[in-house]
């Protein structure tokens, strides 16, 4: 659309900067000012400089989470995308399941993020959970309260179970505006079931499965309250992820300086990642 | 091949629908049948976690509070966003596109580097502990959630709309509250939706900002744990009773929600 140049629509936007101000850049300007001071208590603060950025940067604690933190990200997005596209592609088009199916499928995204951990924690539990102690009885030695393996297990598929829906709503939505003549034309020319897809349904969930994958990409590496409740980052710290890491740290030992740091740093890789998201959103409305 | 395609989803929806069933089926058990032998189903089904949570307080309020904080949250959010998102799609100004991306670098911004600083700032105004303090904090993310989903569906209405109407006689605020406003009004439910949404699953900012006056359900949840026990029964209806508003809004938006998530883009 041809927007016309008006200065005057910033007054449309106060309410809005207002807020958001308030909100995002007081809070932020309170972490800048922790991550420069040292204290020793007593609300008397010193001038350290960098030395929290460089602590951070350095910790082997920090490399751990951020690596656990790449791996878990990378792991729901090999499952989330392909099976939610393959979900979306199996559903029917038309007709009273399409609203079951929509209902039925959005149930998980409305559950608060703390009653999800709650949920497979009780699911799981290796005694009295449904999962658990199924897969007890057919043989696997299943307990995430102690085994590394099953703990990453059980996260990754909570979370596949939390959002997937998300992926398939999306794509589903590119799907259905696919006109019929579009599939017709393909039958005529004899156009095999994966000449369909490649050619056809694909180009068509480009852009929504674009969303998908960045709003997945950026809300996995938010992720606290979920892991926080079902692993509590256990055991040991094998599913310590970066804001659980960052929590325990602020609000558990009240390390301010290298919270404040960490923050930072966390919130620097988060803006780097929403750039790369911007661009590619706004370069696919130009075309 | 296409006759079995429905088993695609069916299985699917099995898999969501098991965790919701063993919670709604806890839920229904007594402490001693949970801990003491594994059923598949209830067997001697009881209402006594759901009459302790709807005859105690300090289990009720809970919800009370959620309901009140999400629904300030989602009032101001989509008023506030409202004439931004207008402008937003039928003007160009100074800085248009560096305030859009800095709305949306807030929507990324993980809700854990907040924690700390919120409750200082919301201690220090005098809001800890009060609807408002939760409403305003959550606006952090909805907001440009609101302006974005608003954005899109905004930017679907030709600009003749406006023209014709100014044309026609009508001033800037009789046209937006009278045309404009209807003729997005499924926009304006999308994103109310969502504002409710994100609001409600919210937990971390939502514990951090209070303490007992306005403490949201989720939070109460935690008790169980703590105080009295582990009581699985009473975390479990306290859970399914947190599932039942969201189920509900749903259902009125089900059309919709894929472009809401596509932010009004598809």
């Amino acid at each position: 659309m041809n927007k016309t140049l008006n200065q005057k629509a910033w007054f449309f936007v106060i309410p809005v900067l207002v807020l958001v101000a308030f909100n995002a850049i007081v809070p932020l300007m309170t972490v800048v000012n922790y991550s420069v001071q040292e204290t020793f208590g007593n609300n008397q603060f010193f001038w350290s400089g960098l030395t929290w950025f460089q602590e951070i940067l350095r910790s082997e604690r920090f490399h751990a989470s951020l690596q656990r933190q790449l791996i878990f990200t990378g792991s729901i997005l090999a499952i989330e995308v392909p099976l939610g596209v393959m979900i979306a592609l199996a559903m029917p088009r038309k007709g009273f399941w399409v609203s079951v199916c929509l209902v039925l499928m959005a149930m998980p995204l409305l559950i608060p993020w703390n009653v999800v951990g709650a949920m497979w924690n009780i699911f799981a539990l290796p005694n009295i959970g449904l999962m658990g102690k199924m897969l007890n009885d057919w043989g696997f030695d299943y307990n995430y309260t102690r085994q590394v393996g099953d703990a990453w297990f059980t996260l990754i598929l909570m979370d596949v179970w939390h959002w997937t829906s998300l992926v398939v709503l999306l794509a589903y939505a590119g799907l259905v505006s696919i006109p019929d003549a579009y599939y017709q034309a393909a039958k005529i020319d004899g156009a095999s079931r994966w000449a369909v897809f490649r050619y056809i349904q694909l180009p068509k969930m480009k852009r929504v499965l674009t969303i998908a994958i960045l709003l997945r990409f950026m809300d996995s590496f938010n992720i606290y309250t979920e892991p926080v409740v079902l692993t509590g980052g256990g055991p040991g710290n094998s599913t310590t992820l970066l804001s659980i890491d960052l929590v325990k740290i602020a609000l558990g030992q009240f390390d301010l300086g290298p919270a404040a740091a960490m923050s930072l740093i966390y919130f620097l890789i988060i803006l780097l990642l929403s750039w790369i998201f911007y661009t590619v959103m706004t370069r696919n409305e130009d075309q | 091949m296409i006759r079995m395609r429905w088993l695609v989803p069916t299985f699917y929806i099995l898999f969501l629908m098991l965790p919701i069933y063993w919670l709604v089926s806890m839920s229904f058990k007594t402490t001693n049948e949970i801990l003491g032998a594994f059923t598949l189903w209830p067997q001697n089904p009881t209402l006594a976690n759901y009459r302790t949570i709807f005859t105690d307080p300090s289990w009720y309020m809970g919800y009370v509070n959620s309901i009140s904080y999400v629904t300030l949250n989602t009032v101001i959010s989509v008023s506030a966003a409202l004439p931004a998102a207008y402008a937003f799609s039928r003007y160009r100004f100074l800085g248009d596109k560096h305030l859009f991306f800095w709305l949306l670098t807030n929507r990324m911004a993980p809700a854990a580097v907040f924690a700390l600083p919120f409750f200082q700032l919301y201690s220090a105004i005098g809001l800890f502990d009060t609807y408002l303090a939760v409403a305003l904090a959550h606006t952090l993310f909805n907001v440009p959630l609101a302006v974005w989903i608003l954005e899109g569906f905004m930017s679907g209405v030709p600009k003749q709309l406006d023209e014709t109407a100014y044309i026609d006689g009508y001033s800037f605020w009789r046209f937006f509250t009278r045309i404009f406003i209807p003729t997005i009004k499924a926009g304006i439910g999308v994103a109310a939706f969502f504002c409710f949404m994100f609001s409600w699953v919210e937990l971390l900012l939502a514990k951090t900002l209070t303490a007992v006056a306005a403490k949201p359900i989720a939070a109460t949840m935690t008790k169980t744990a703590s105080s009295s026990g582990y009581e699985l029964g009473l975390l479990a209806a306290a859970g399914t009773l947190t599932i039942i508003p969201g189920a509900i809004v749903i259902y009125f938006v089900r059309n919709y929600i894929a472009k809401g998530f596509a932010l009004g883009r598809v």
